[in-house]
């Protein structure tokens, strides 16, 4: 009997055969199981249920996002581990931990669980954490939207570890450039679970960004003007502007490549008239705009520590927000010096190559003005701002060897070789992922009402630092002794130590993971003893000015804003309780398990898709159209809790 | 002395890293930094220029940071200035815009200048006429085609030492991209496309050469060499391999476009337009006996119908 017409192309031969990926694909079903069984004998199945999975509220929903990326990033660290572990070994006479295959699966999985899955993830983690809060307000614009971009960030996460288990991933690196990943060949499974697994997310994320967009242009609190806006408000407005115009870009150049596999299509195949160039030009079109919607919410958040833990006022305002809206700008017009070698030609190249070089004029600007917030400051170095420093120093030697690669014809030398490798991991690590770990020991209390351990958290930020120079200087080295990118074995013997250097620094960034889970293991411990109030580091904005760990409800009643850092001239003012009579009725969004749902609905489609199960691509595709409307016609979605409820909460709350 | 463990922790740490750093590059050979050839040699002094030129703000840059770390911690003993409201000062902001627009203006130029000067496409000042070289991205290996001289080599790339070698460069697979790091620039390889790239060799030698875009399982051993002989031993190569048994015709390409790895070989050209051909082969509109496209999308449809 012929079962494709039920499950497509999918049958056991896909399997995993190497005793490496074999692990993961047992290990990670029986971690699922392990973890239903203690939540059954814990009863905790209605707690999940009732509080996280149908919550609409964005600081759950910042937490959920937050703790898958944290679990992704291990996973992503353990592909580091394995990259680096085979080219240690790769060197001449050497051997191999896999097989070539996997290898390349692991670096791209690699890439596009770090970029998507631990650094959006934890973006938009900060967003629904901080934002409403700094803006007083009690929610996002779109709450239910907001769970439906979780959920379709959390369908593309299985999709891309579910690989692990059925048909492996991509070799394409995490771009995926044709031809290579067109049907020609590519014809497994492996690129079509990349392509799903970004579109998925990336429809959530651009979801997301139109939320966050609306949520900062309508629902500040009363008096908090543009230019009154915490900095990190301002970096999440012109990362959600980037977002909006760039991921549309992806959608459709994936959507592109799709219909290459799926139609026979033949947008970016070499035959027939298609062009892999334009691929290329699309894809970095979003890609480049995507490295600065990364790396500006890190602006921010450092922008609100360094005034933070200075006690001083941000040292120019004004010229942070020019900054901010300047690289938005820019980032638009630099895509084409990811390919500075494809022939473009010395003008254009030229062009591309001096826009990329004008960015570095705001971002040095930034540098500027946090030193000089730490100018005439009173500064205590908590481990925030013991990232910052660490940031501080790591990100400008990557801003100095963008620059570099920002000449056209020095690029021409380094484009693609381990150089390259070491200079974005310089600028994500160093910016991106400093700047957002800063964000989670920052933010920590107010989510959580305690710290997190300070020792532990200087020896993590330790250890990241160490481990980062051990893992990516070499590769520098390497780089300009001719070792390209996504090679996993060489024939110079001279090699060998700068890769075995490297690997041990992934150790390093490994033992700084480790003191991080038990950094927050020990903290929840002894959470007793770190117990934060309100405002644990005598904060400036809005969201110290609420209890810790933050009500639902986020305001009891809705702060009116005169000036920046409104909290902090208030505490010099003087805080006055509200009276009685400030607190009014509030209206809150039920929970809704729409949300987790659609997500669930939307990954079974692409998996359908994946495998080719025709049938099932078509139920889902109903059913999620089906729910989107059935959504829309239900009028009660909101529920009131009386002012006199509030008060009684929020004198609870504050005693 | 516990008060400064932190600065103690730090400053041993960043020995340690420099002993290291300095036992690791100690006698190890930096292609693009010991160039052989007036590109690469270019390619180089640019870099270092633009290194520099930054060095004169970043260094004040760390040390205005330990600085004023230092100086402005809360634990400082001495009475230092605090002042919490100081946050703007027009002529401080209007320096550090100058400043980086004035490295940025300097690097720039830089940039346009060299962009142009070394320019892939651009012929290379010499008074030596060129020699033309073909190459061929294959899966996993490298085809050198000499159509002047009637001979062609796979992974090997034999050229005369003061003789500007002008590269036309194309695929038949994924898209590659060719580079010798001793050299200088490399370019992307690309079926259906011609890309073209002109360098020099001023001292004889081996030299690694690599593809640098991945195109498969064989991406990283994708690699061959550049034996830059002097003229008298690049005219006597090839006359040896012109007498070479293995004929480089359509058949024989086609036998060695198959995926797999491939030792350095040496042929007869025979058929000069090989080449061109390769090219020409992803311009038809139609799709060849190779393209499995054609084949699985049947295959695809097929199951939609039985739907």
């Amino acid at each position: 009997m012929d079962w494709h017409w039920l499950f497509g192309r999918l049958d056991w031969s896909y399997l995993p055969h190497e005793p490496i990926t074999l692990g993961a694909a047992i290990g990670m079903p029986l971690t699922l199981v392990a973890i239903a069984a203690a939540l059954t004998y814990f009863k905790k199945w209605g707690y999940l249920w009732r509080e996280w999975i149908t919550t609409v509220d964005a600081k759950r929903i910042g937490i959920m996002y937050g703790s898958v990326a944290i679990i992704m990033l291990i996973r992503g660290v353990f592909d580091a581990l394995m990259i680096r572990s085979q080219t240690a070994l790769g060197g001449p006479g050497g051997s191999q931990l896999f097989s070539t295959d996997t290898y390349q699966q692991v670096f791209t999985s690699h890439g596009v669980i770090m970029i998507f899955f631990v650094a959006m993830g934890l973006m938009f983690a900060l967003f629904n954490i901080a934002v409403p809060l700094m803006i007083g307000t009690r929610d996002v614009a779109f709450p239910f939207l907001n769970a439906v971009s979780f959920w379709l960030f959390f369908a593309g996460m299985i999709l891309v570890n579910g690989s692990l288990i059925f048909g492996g991933f991509s070799i394409g690196g995490w771009l995926g450039y044709p031809p290579l990943t067109e049907l020609q060949y590519s014809p497994g499974p492996g690129v079509d679970y990349w392509i799903w697994s970004l579109q998925i997310a990336g429809i959530g994320s651009l979801l997301s960004g139109i939320n966050f967009f609306v949520t900062i242009l309508k629902h500040r609190a009363p008096g908090m003007t543009f230019m009154r806006m915490p900095i990190f408000v301002w970096s999440v407005l012109v990362t959600t502007v980037l977002i909006m115009i760039a991921f549309p870009m992806l959608t459709a150049s994936l959507a592109l490549l799709s219909l290459d596999r799926l139609m026979g299509m033949h947008f970016f195949t070499s035959m027939g008239g298609g062009n892999p160039m334009m691929y290329i030009n699309l894809i970095w079109a979003w890609g480049h705009p995507e490295v600065y919607i990364l790396v500006m919410p890190a602006f921010g958040v450092f922008s609100e520590v360094v005034a933070t833990f200075s006690r001083k006022k941000l040292f120019g305002y004004k010229t942070m927000v020019i900054a901010l809206v300047g690289i938005m700008f820019f980032s638009f017009v630099v895509w084409q010096h990811h390919f500075f070698t494809m022939g473009s030609g010395a003008d254009v190249n030229a062009f591309f190559g001096i826009m990329t070089m004008i960015i570095a004029i705001p971002t040095g600007v930034k540098l500027f003005n946090w030193l000089f917030t730490m100018y005439r400051g009173r500064i205590s170095f908590a481990s925030p701002m013991v990232w910052f420093m660490c940031f501080a120093v790591t990100f400008t030697i990557g801003g100095v060897t963008g620059v570099l690669m920002a000449v056209p014809a020095i690029d021409f030398q380094v484009h693609n070789t381990l150089f390259l490798v070491a200079h974005f991991h310089n600028v994500i690590i160093g910016g991106v992922v400093f700047g957002y770990l800063a964000a989670i020991t920052y933010w920590f209390p107010k989510m959580f009402g305690f710290r997190l351990h300070e020792g532990l958290g200087k020896a993590a930020a330790y250890f990241w630092q160490v481990g980062f120079l051990l893992a990516f200087m070499p590769l520098y080295a390497l780089g300009l002794m001719g070792a390209v990118r996504r090679l996993d074995s060489y024939s110079d013997p001279s090699w060998t130590p700068f890769f075995i250097v490297s690997a041990v620094g992934v150790v390093f960034v490994g033992a700084g993971i480790a003191c991080q889970v038990l950094q927050i293991a020990y903290s929840v411990w002894k959470r007793k003893t770190l117990r934060a109030g309100g405002d644990p580091w005598d904060g400036r904005t809005l969201e110290w000015s609420v209890p810790s760990p933050a009500p639902f409800y986020n305001y009891a009643v809705i702060p009116k804003v005169s000036r920046v850092d409104e909290w902090w001239y208030q505490k010099q003012d003087g805080i006055k309780a509200p009276k009685d009579s400030d607190y009014k009725d509030i209206v809150m969004p039920k929970n809704t398990a729409f949300g987790f749902v659609i997500g669930m609905t939307a990954f079974a489609f692409s998996g359908a898709l994946i495998w080719h199960i025709w049938w099932l691509v078509i139920v889902t595709f109903i059913a999620v159209v089906a729910m989107i409307i059935m959504r829309t016609m239900d009028d009660f979605t909101e529920y009131t809790i009386p002012a006199a409820e509030v008060m009684k909460m929020d004198k609870e709350a504050r005693a | 002395m516990k008060k400064y463990r932190a600065v103690v922790l730090v400053a041993c740490t960043v020995f340690a890293l420099v002993v290291l750093g300095y036992l690791l590059v100690r006698g190890v050979h930096f292609d693009v930094l010991q160039p052989a050839g007036a590109v690469a040699k270019s390619e180089k002094s640019l870099m270092i220029f633009a290194f520099s030129i930054m060095m004169l703000v970043v260094i004040p840059v760390f040390i205005m940071l330990v600085m004023f770390a230092w100086k402005y911690r809360a634990g400082n003993d001495k009475k230092v200035d605090y002042r919490p409201e100081w946050s703007e000062h027009k002529l401080l902001e209007a320096a550090w815009w100058g400043i980086p627009v004035l490295i940025i203006l300097i690097l720039g130029t830089t940039a346009w200048i060299t962009a142009h000067s070394l320019d892939p496409y651009r012929k290379l000042d010499s008074k030596v006429a060129p020699l033309n070289v073909q190459v061929v991205a294959l899966e996993w290996k490298w085809l050198f085609i000499y159509p002047d001289l009637g001979v062609a080599s796979v992974n090997e790339l034999p050229v005369p030492v003061d003789t500007p070698i002008h590269f036309t460069i194309s695929a038949d697979a994924p898209m590659s991209a060719f580079w010798v790091p001793a050299l200088g620039t490399q370019i992307y390889a690309m079926n259906g496309m011609s890309s073209q790239l002109n360098l020099i060799a001023d001292h004889s030698g081996t030299f690694p050469g690599y593809n640098t875009n991945i195109n498969g399982e064989g991406y990283a051993k994708m690699k061959f060499n550049v034996y830059a002989k002097s003229k008298a031993e690049f005219t006597s190569w090839v006359a040896s391999t012109r007498k070479s048994p293995n004929m480089m015709d359509e058949a024989t390409l086609q036998k060695i476009s198959q995926p797999g790895l491939m030792d350095e070989t040496v042929y007869m050209l025979m058929d000069n337009n090989l080449y061109d051909k390769v090219v020409m082969k992803y311009m038809k509109g139609t799709m060849s006996d190779k393209d499995a496209t054609g084949a699985s999308t049947q295959h695809d449809m097929s199951n939609m119908e039985g739907m």
